[in-house]
């Protein structure tokens, strides 16, 4: 029987799931012949409580979406966070920079009764997670190697070394030298630099390496001329939940 | 007695999530309602104290679906805040990026969402079964349309080059013109769908309401010009609390939003109501041959009409092609100069207007957001919808009301992962 996969989403923006569907017809053809795609709410009316890898996107920002995803994790075989949400809490956690109280009134005003909300986390907070597909939005062709790693029962072949890596590979002018700020010095590798590539600079969606040296990072960025707090805020955009959880 | 409960809990093929409840005993309705459960994201909130550079890469985020809607508001707000002025090369590179998210979303939607509805399985998935060929096409057709992206702002999903002032990379020309051979070559697709849904029976279903959308003399509007509508005088964009007019209800954690009737109507089929006229040629023979005729009140058409704009954005963007490569492309530096002031950036995305708000002080830092998005000005109109529908067809079978009743919120098209999720029908036992 083929492995049964399904796709879920928390609190995020869906675009996760939208490049899931970016496939030739070959890849799509392919996958489908391999697996049974289950639950997938964006694309499909069927759905299914019996599964063996569940890929989850978002990040969970309300007390009602704990137990749901404790119910998947407690059904899926093989649970992997899929996109920056999912995998470190995403933008989504910039609220976390207030109270919660404030960040409803501040958009709700009168009506934030109507509305509960908890500082956004990443899945890891609430269960375990197998593995990561990260970025904002993931690459699909790593989301691809992922399918295949798995059904191969293989262990999934991860970066663990700075985007810095890529970014020469590509041949790219160091951002640094063209007086932008850049987190590619700490920010885990896997993207080609998709974003230097495009005239931008790494905003770290991907996460921190495992050992990423951010003392460093910040001194490059204070030798650019940036603040102190300019820094602190460039890395809150990604990383306010895995600072916070040091 | 006969009674009729329908609960459809999460209604599928939506981006977002949301619940249709139904209790209805003797012909009688006790409960209709559309309720809207997304978890709120709180943008407005997590945009304050951010500098200006960064406001439209988290403002993408609030919706991957519309990621370039969003970013092209949120610029175009910043613009306004700024007073910055655009190239010319800059305003077609806009509109070309703008048109490959059009296209991608609505040849997802029509073809990966409604589609199946009308052909009778649950997902393009199956139809790899059934219409191959179909899955082949809108496959192909919605790679063509991320390839487009990726040529002009690095990736479609939270694009990367384009920025508040103009692109901080120029596009290869003849990467523009290659992807040109396969926009024309795709007019063939495009003539293959309409005749695909002249094969669909579209709901026989009337209800007139407003509509609203962008306006602008020039051209068929999808990013420039001042809000107008069926029933009142256009509005210039520092003007649009005044036609959202947002409103919370208990049962929903989306606003709902009212202008001159009880709710009004965004999208596709609203601004084909407003500026038929300003189709181009091929669009209008693709309305005539889909029997789309404006004034039409039938919100199941908003599907059609979102085939007849793929026919025109198709054809917009080849020419836009053409004027880019007798004109040259430069290389051009953004020019921004902060000072404190207010903004508002509006365009269609391909469900209907959205508007970005933003206050600045004069470090360039966001010190006020308000973005109102298209799906929460629909959701009112949906509601309405769904109450002058229920009466007629209670008397049909509960799978039958199901069906009817998501494929009337499936043609919103509705993105509610925009700071909210969308959709069940609930029968109450």
């Amino acid at each position: 029987m083929k492995p049964r996969v399904a796709f879920f989403d928390f609190s995020g923006c869906e675009g996760c799931q939208l490049d899931a569907l970016n496939l030739t017809p070959e890849e799509l053809f392919d996958l489908i012949a391999v697996v049974d795609i289950v639950n997938f709410r964006e694309a499909m009316t069927e759905c299914s409580e019996d599964y063996d890898i569940a890929f989850v996107e978002g990040s969970i920002t309300r007390e009602s979406e704990i137990p749901r995803l404790q119910k998947i994790r407690r059904q899926a075989k093989v649970l992997v966070a899929l996109g920056a949400c999912a995998c470190i809490g995403g933008i989504n956690c910039l609220k976390n920079h207030m109270s919660m109280e404030e960040a409803l009134k501040i958009v709700y005003s009168k009506d934030a009764k109507y509305y509960d909300t908890i500082p956004a986390r990443p899945l890891s907070a609430v269960i375990p997670v197998d593995y990561y597909v990260r970025g904002c939005p993931p690459i699909t062709s790593e989301l691809l190697k992922m399918v295949k790693a798995l059904l191969l029962g293989k262990k999934p072949d991860i970066p663990n070394y700075p985007v810095c890596v890529e970014c020469k590979m590509a041949g790219n002018v160091c951002v640094f030298e063209r007086a932008m700020f850049c987190l590619g010095p700490v920010t885990r590798a896997g993207c080609s630099a998709i974003c230097v590539n495009s005239g931008r600079h790494c905003w770290g969606c991907r996460g921190l390496v495992d050992e990423p040296n951010v003392n460093s990072e910040k001194e490059i960025l204070k030798k650019h001329g940036l603040t102190v707090e300019q820094t602190l805020e460039k890395f809150k955009i990604y990383d306010t939940y895995t600072e916070a959880a040091k | 007695m006969k009674q009729v409960n329908v609960d459809v809990h999460y209604v599928t093929r939506l981006e977002g999530h949301g619940n249709i409840v139904l209790n209805a005993r003797d012909g009688k309705i006790d409960e209709l309602k559309w309720e809207v459960i997304e978890s709120p994201r709180l943008f407005e909130a997590m945009l304050l104290g951010r500098y200006y550079e960064d406001v439209p890469y988290i403002a993408s985020r609030i919706c991957g679906i519309c990621s370039i809607a969003h970013t092209t508001a949120s610029i175009q707000a910043i613009e306004a805040a700024f007073d910055v002025k655009l190239s010319e090369q800059t305003l077609l590179l806009r509109k070309l990026l703008y048109y490959a998210e059009l296209l991608e979303s609505h040849v997802l939607h029509t073809l990966f969402l409604a589609a199946p509805d009308f052909l009778g399985v649950e997902s393009i998935f199956q139809l790899v079964e059934t219409h191959k060929d179909i899955v082949v096409m809108a496959l192909n057709l919605k790679k063509l349309a991320y390839n487009l992206a990726e040529i002009i702002a690095g990736r479609k999903t939270h694009p990367l080059g384009c920025v508040v002032g103009g692109f901080v990379k120029t596009p290869d020309l003849n990467e523009l013109k290659a992807i040109k051979k396969r926009l024309e070559a795709a007019r063939h697709d495009f003539e293959t769908i309409v005749k695909l849904f002249n094969t669909f029976s579209i709901p026989d279903f009337i209800r007139e309401t407003e509509y609203i959308a962008l306006k602008d003399p020039r051209e068929y509007a999808f990013i420039s010009g001042d809000i107008a509508s069926s029933d009142a005088a256009p509005t210039p964009l520092e003007g649009y609390l005044g036609v959202t007019n947002e409103f919370c209800v208990p049962w929903s954690t989306a606003k709902y939003a009212r202008n001159k009737r009880d709710s009004y109507m965004v999208g596709s089929l609203a601004r084909f109501n407003l500026n038929h006229d300003q189709l181009l040629p091929q669009a209008k023979k693709a309305a005539v041959d889909l029997g789309l005729k404006a004034p039409n009140y039938n919100p199941y058409m908003i599907t059609v009409a979102q085939v007849v704009e793929t026919v025109h954005v198709l054809e917009d963007a080849i020419s836009i092609i053409d004027r880019l490569a007798s004109r040259g492309l430069k290389n051009e530096i953004p020019e921004v100069m902060v000072r404190a002031g207010r903004g508002v950036g509006a365009v269609e995305a391909p469900r209907g207007i959205l508007f970005h708000d933003y206050t600045f002080d004069d470090k360039g830092i966001l010190t006020k957001a308000n973005c109102i998005i298209p799906t929460n000005q629909n959701h009112n109109n949906i509601q309405k919808d769904l109450e002058a529908l229920a009466p007629s067809i209670l008397n049909r079978s509960e799978d039958e009301i199901r069906l009817k009743f998501e494929m009337l919120v499936r043609a919103y098209d509705p993105c509610i992962s925009c700071s909210t999720h969308v959709l069940k029908v609930s029968f109450k036992k």
